[in-house]
């Protein structure tokens, strides 16, 4: 037992009834719960602390600020950044992407140049990318994924040749494979690119050190990690970051203002215009403090043991039956099992499940151009997370009988 | 309690089974049109023939999606066949009222609203069959929009053929 037997009891919402059952929740790689420390600590800055940050000489608005401030503190120790100003808060992962597409890419590439990407990316990874495509005539181009759900890098030489800049996932949202990071940076780098890294799938399972990493950005969302939706946070290198033009232009962001001009702020502010999400920040500074005290390490050791469970559990109970995409190796994954039951549509199988108080994620899980490698329109998706124990898994197991009941044919 | 024998009656399983209608037509003289529910991928393809007086002569249904997508572009295939292009229209308002889905508007562009207004008063005529088997997804309103992926699709085929 790497984490405590009593976690679930820190998350109310799990306390709670569907459908006449006890909830389930499969669904994290899509949003994760919330414990109550963070819940308490949101509603603790809103009656005791909030103000506007940045601005006020008072000593409320001096107490708002540190919470910013301290809440970005934590972050940035959290993933062993060098620097708090290396950690720039956004709304999620996908603005951090396009705040790297528009402000670092749109500078530093031009017509021609190539941004390496793979199958098996979110569309946040994608479609920012397109549109930088059909502004500026970059070149995209494609690591393919191969049959047992990993990276071919057979050809990244060839890939890399010329280009800018890689951005590769770190966990796969739909395979659940993780990518060789550190390995990539370096290919990267000795290429003349730079490495950014889609870490929304990482960050919140896997003990995350920029530096062992070796990115040179990096993108990951809050509330896949505990905390409440509407944060986010683009990591990069202070002198990468320090050469970018602002994203957004307002307040917060500037140093000087006259009628002729302005100048920006020092990072990482110059790339936080408006007002900030104080309340979501502090939530997810909290979230750090408790994924902390729990240990990255033993959230990673629980859900390796639990997928190695549910791998085997699933495929015991259901044989041939069952399909499921990505790495056979628990090892080499992430908590994050994609699959087909014989040929019943998934989004037929999530609705029996959901009658059994089983909440998984069917559709495309925005990667179609992987669902277009992996042959299929849609998965059904079962995504594990710190509140989830082998009692989750055997429900699966069981619910899963009753698609038999109604489709078997 | 809401069940799923509410959403998965036997008929709609039948259909799904044994889709009616599948397959393709050679275009032309068929009208192709593909329908997308960007939500779950599920994909709609509807080939329609129509013969110079107006009347459907010919339909199938390409594509994949779950079972109520399937079920009632199988269910829909049987009911247009053999119908003019003006009750198909009027099928379209009241499966849709079926569904809960109340327009106005039938057509692409707004002059047809009052028409629209027209057809939901002659729907109510309109004998919905087997199709009234799918009332149950309204209780499950996710899945609405898989039950009217292959209407929308038609609607946009009969617009089509129309024109042609
Ligand atoms: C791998 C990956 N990248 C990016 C995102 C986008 O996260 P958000 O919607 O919070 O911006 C997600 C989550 O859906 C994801 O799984």
């Amino acid at each position: 037992m790497t984490l405590p037997a009593a976690i679930k009891s820190d998350f109310p919402l799990l306390d709670q009834q569907f459908h006449g059952h006890q909830l389930v929740y499969l669904d994290s790689a899509n949003t994760s719960q919330k414990p109550q420390v963070v819940i308490d600590a949101m509603a603790d800055y809103y009656e005791h602390t909030n103000a506007n940050v940045h601005r006020g000489s008072y000593e409320l608005a001096v107490r708002a600020t540190a919470a910013l401030e301290g809440a970005r503190a934590k972050v940035a120790s959290f993933i062993n950044a060098n620097s708090d100003s290396e950690v720039v808060f956004t709304k999620n992962a996908t603005e951090s992407m396009n705040l790297l597409a528009r402000s670092w890419a749109e500078t530093n590439l031009s017509a021609g140049d190539a941004v390496v990407i793979s199958e098996m990316e979110h569309h946040a990874n994608i479609v920012p990318w397109h549109m930088l495509r059909a502004q500026k005539g970059i070149e995209l181009r494609w690591i393919p994924v191969d049959q047992s759900g990993h990276l071919d890098l057979s050809d990244l030489d060839r890939l890399l040749d010329g280009a800018k800049l890689l951005s590769v996932t770190a966990m796969s949202n739909v395979l659940g494979t993780l990518n060789p990071i550190a390995q990539l940076s370096e290919r990267a780098h000795a290429a003349g690119a730079l490495m950014a890294v889609d870490a929304s799938q990482y960050v919140p399972h896997v003990p995350t050190d920029v530096q062992a990493l070796g990115a040179d950005f990096l993108v990951f969302t809050g509330h896949k990690m505990l905390a409440p939706m509407g944060i986010g946070v683009l990591w990069a290198k202070a002198e990468l970051l320090d050469a970018m033009p602002p994203f957004l232009g307002g307040g917060e962001m500037i140093l000087n203002v006259t009628k002729d001009g302005f100048t920006t702020n020092e990072i990482p502010w110059k790339f936080e215009a408006g007002t900030p999400m104080v309340a979501e920040a502090v939530g997810l500074g909290r979230a750090v403090d408790y994924l902390s005290e729990l240990g990255m390490d033993n959230v990673r050791q629980h859900e390796v043991e639990l997928t190695a469970y549910a791998l085997r559990t699933l495929t015991e109970r259901h044989g041939d039956k069952i399909t499921i995409h990505g790495p056979t190796e628990p090892a080499e994954r992430g908590g994050v099992m994609s699959f087909i039951y014989g040929d019943v549509h998934p989004h037929d199988v999530a609705q029996v499940l959901d009658q059994s108080g089983i909440a998984v994620r069917a559709g495309h899980h925005c990667a179609k151009p992987l669902m277009d490698v992996l042959g299929a329109n849609a998965t059904s998706r079962a995504s594990l997370y710190v509140y989830n124990d082998k009692s989750d898994l055997d429900k699966l197991a069981d619910a899963l009988s009753a698609v038999d009941d109604i489709f078997s044919f | 309690m809401i069940g799923l024998e509410d959403l998965y009656r036997e008929i709609i399983l039948d259909h799904y089974r044994t889709p009616r209608n599948r397959g393709e037509l050679e275009t032309p003289p068929a009208q192709r049109v593909e329908g997308f529910n960007p939500l779950c991928g599920d994909e709609i393809i509807v080939y329609l023939q129509v013969d110079d007086s107006g009347v459907i002569d010919d339909v199938a249904i390409g594509g994949q999606g779950c079972s109520i997508s399937q079920s009632s572009a199988s269910m829909m295939s049987v009911a247009i066949k053999g119908r003019t292009i003006e009750d198909a229209r009027k099928l379209i308002v009241a499966f849709k009222g079926l569904m809960s889905i109340h327009e106005t508007e039938i057509g692409g562009d707004g002059s047809e609203a009052a028409l629209g207004i027209e057809l939901e008063g002659a729907a109510e005529d309109m004998k919905l069959g087997d199709l009234e088997a799918l009332r149950g997804v309204v209780k499950f309103p996710i899945r609405i929009k898989c039950a009217t992926l292959s209407w929308n699709t038609l609607a946009q085929a009969l617009d089509e053929a129309a024109a042609a």
